[in-house]
């Protein structure tokens, strides 16, 4: 015992661990920074998770395009444990998404990116798009049918930049079509260049918090007057202050802890997501959306007006990333609180309410035909005449049903004809189909007379 | 010499070796950085082979229909693998005519499908929907399905393999 104690002393005596490192741990805090203050924390905690699952997962992944699939085979049905590591990496992902948007709700809630920490929340605003980066890319090194069709749908939302579209489409592509060097491509940024950004920015945003010391809990008829600011808080923390480790990190260690052990629940019992079918471009039969946590943004590109889109696309980053970063220099003093800040309350209610409606609505993506649709049974159209039944039988061959639904089978792309029939008259029904109109298209070349009668007779029978 | 206007140029003399060494660094930066972006943007800048690529003989494609014909896309590398495949919408319009339609959405590139008894193309993504040639029907595409080029040679319907065609505003 004695003899590690040596050891250790003459290690730390050479080294200058301890000097290092105590006054990071003993750092003063505010007193009652508590439950709200463990956000950021848990998100380092994941990130660590993330770094240490991704080693595991390259010592057995294959960037290749043609070997990528086979090798993720691989991980998840053969390799021990492959599957439990491939689910850590996804669930990580996750969480660190949803962990980095409710630090980042909460700092802005309680103003603490105004002086002196602007620059704590714009080293901020560059992790929160690094990481959706690291999502994306770490999507498609899922190189499965839909990681190919999904790096095609990046590049086409990338060509609608003006002027320099196509260059960063084939730029993403690595050239003109998706091939083998598309993939060598999201390897390299998803596992170098990012991260290499992330551990440099990631590093600054921690050196911020030592330097500026973490924000006081706001309170209401006390604003951040940069002029007597820092010394007020120098002085606030003398008389008040309690030191991080342990008062303040206990909550961290907590939190971290709990969010790591859920994740690897997660990764073990549902475990990670389905790889598809292989990454062939020639396979049409993809139906590619992207994870969960954009789906919000898949859901606004079906649902916007035609018009818009392409400036959307193209400027919608653009504006967001500016607004982020130009906020703490136009807000840098005056009341923190809440209460004192009604609107941002407002604001990030009316940004949750958004994303979770788009994101409802693209889990659901009505807009998407439903290819999986079956011919309708015998029991939903009922005992109608041959010439009804033989239009029911059309319904489903001629397309109608992948976005028409009747009696809950069919698509959602076009109203429900459970009761058409209530609504519509043969006439207006006739003037629809042959004419299409709004979604619709028309159909008047593709049906014989004969047919087209078939189909509103059976039509006719839904009321 | 006062001990004063020593250290000044002692001063000077330092500053002007580190300026020299740091234009030198400079210039060994840019150099070292130079293949590393040019690993970068040399995939765009390949010479792609502008092949026409059979897909089968005249005759085996019904006047009228439409089928999905598969080829090796323009730039294929050794290492590509499966994903050097690309596909196409070939429509046989006349007995001479063919029109080879991208697979890919006008809006956001994704995989449209061939719906033979409507004679419309769907698009799983976000639902656009194509007539028969091609032509804009309804949903978010703001234009109609791209075409590549296609041509008959010794009784061989040819596609001119060709980048993904990408939407811009």
């Amino acid at each position: 015992m004695n003899n590690l104690k040596q050891i250790w002393n003459w290690i730390d005596d050479r080294t200058g661990i301890s000097e290092f490192i105590r006054p990071l741990a003993k750092h003063l805090v505010p007193p009652d920074s508590r439950w709200t203050y463990i956000f950021g924390s848990a998100t380092l905690f994941v990130f660590i998770l993330q770094v240490i699952t991704g080693v595991g997962l390259s010592l057995l992944y294959q960037p290749t395009s043609e070997t990528a699939y086979s090798s993720l085979k691989y991980i998840t049905n053969v390799a021990p444990l492959g599957s439990f590591l491939r689910g850590i990496h996804y669930y990580g992902a996750s969480a660190m998404i949803i962990l980095i948007g409710i630090h980042m709700i909460r700092v802005y809630i309680s103003a603490a990116y105004k002086y002196p920490r602007e620059m704590s929340w714009i080293s901020g605003v560059v992790l929160l798009g690094l990481t959706i980066g690291m999502g994306f890319t770490g999507q498609l090194l899922r190189w499965d049918s839909n990681g190919v069709w999904s790096s095609i749908v990046g590049a086409e939302q990338a060509g609608r930049i003006p002027f320099i579209g196509t260059w960063v489409a084939h730029f993403i592509l690595a050239g003109g079509t998706l091939g083998g060097a598309t993939l060598s491509r999201f390897f390299a940024i998803h596992v170098f260049l990012i991260p290499a950004l992330l551990f440099g920015i990631i590093g600054l945003h921690l050196y911020l918090v030592i330097r500026n010391g973490i924000s006081e809990p706001p309170k209401a008829g006390q604003p951040v007057e940069p002029k007597t600011y820092r010394q007020w808080y120098h002085e606030m923390l003398q008389k008040k202050g309690v030191p991080f480790w342990p008062n303040a990190a206990w909550r961290d260690m907590a939190f971290g802890l709990l969010v790591v052990a859920v994740v690897l629940a997660l990764a073990y019992f549902i475990g990670p997501p389905k790889i598809g079918a292989p990454p062939n471009p020639a396979n049409i039969n993809s139906n590619p959306r992207p994870d969960w946590y954009l789906l919000w943004i898949f859901a606004l590109f079906a649902l916007m007006p035609r018009g818009i889109e392409s400036y959307v696309i193209a400027f919608g980053p653009l504006v967001v990333g500016l607004i982020l970063v130009m906020l703490p220099l136009v807000f840098n003093k005056g009341e923190r609180s809440p209460i004192r800040r009604p609107w941002s309350v407002v604001i990030v209610v009316f940004i949750l309410t958004m994303v979770g409606t788009f994101w409802y609505e693209g889990v659901k993506s009505p807009w998407s035909p439903n290819f999986g649709a079956k011919p309708l049974s015998a029991q939903v159209v009922g005992n109608v005449g041959p010439n009804a039944i033989a239009g029911a039988s059309l319904f489903f061959k001629k397309g109608c049903i992948y976005c028409h639904s009747i009696s809950g089978d069919g698509g959602h792309r076009g109203p429900d004809l459970t009761k058409v029939a209530d609504r519509l008259n043969n006439y207006q029904m006739t003037i629809r189909i042959v004419n299409g109109g709004g979604n619709m298209p028309a159909f008047g070349s593709s049906l014989t007379k004969n047919e087209l009668t078939e189909i509103l007779d059976f039509l006719n029978t839904r009321k | 010499m006062s001990e004063m206007n020593f250290m000044e140029k002692e001063e000077t003399r330092r500053s002007f070796i580190i300026k020299i060494f740091s234009i030198f660094g400079g210039l060994l930066g840019v150099l070292v950085a130079i293949p590393i972006v040019g690993a970068m943007v040399a995939p765009i800048y390949r010479k792609t082979s502008k092949d026409w690529r059979s897909v089968g003989k005249v005759d085996s494609f019904e006047i009228g229909s439409t089928v999905l014909v598969k080829f090796k896309n323009t730039s294929p590398l050794p290492w590509s693998g499966i994903t050097s495949q690309t596909a196409s919408w070939l429509r046989r319009d006349t007995a001479d005519k063919f029109i080879a339609f991208s697979v890919n959405c006008a809006h956001l590139g994704c995989p449209v499908r061939w719906i033979p008894d409507a004679q419309i193309f769907l698009c799983p993504c976000h639902g656009g929907v194509y007539n028969k040639d091609g032509s804009y029907a309804a949903g978010p595409p703001p234009h109609g399905l791209s075409k590549y080029p296609v041509r008959i040679r010794n009784n061989e319907v040819e596609i001119l393999s060709s980048p993904i065609p990408i939407t811009t505003i």
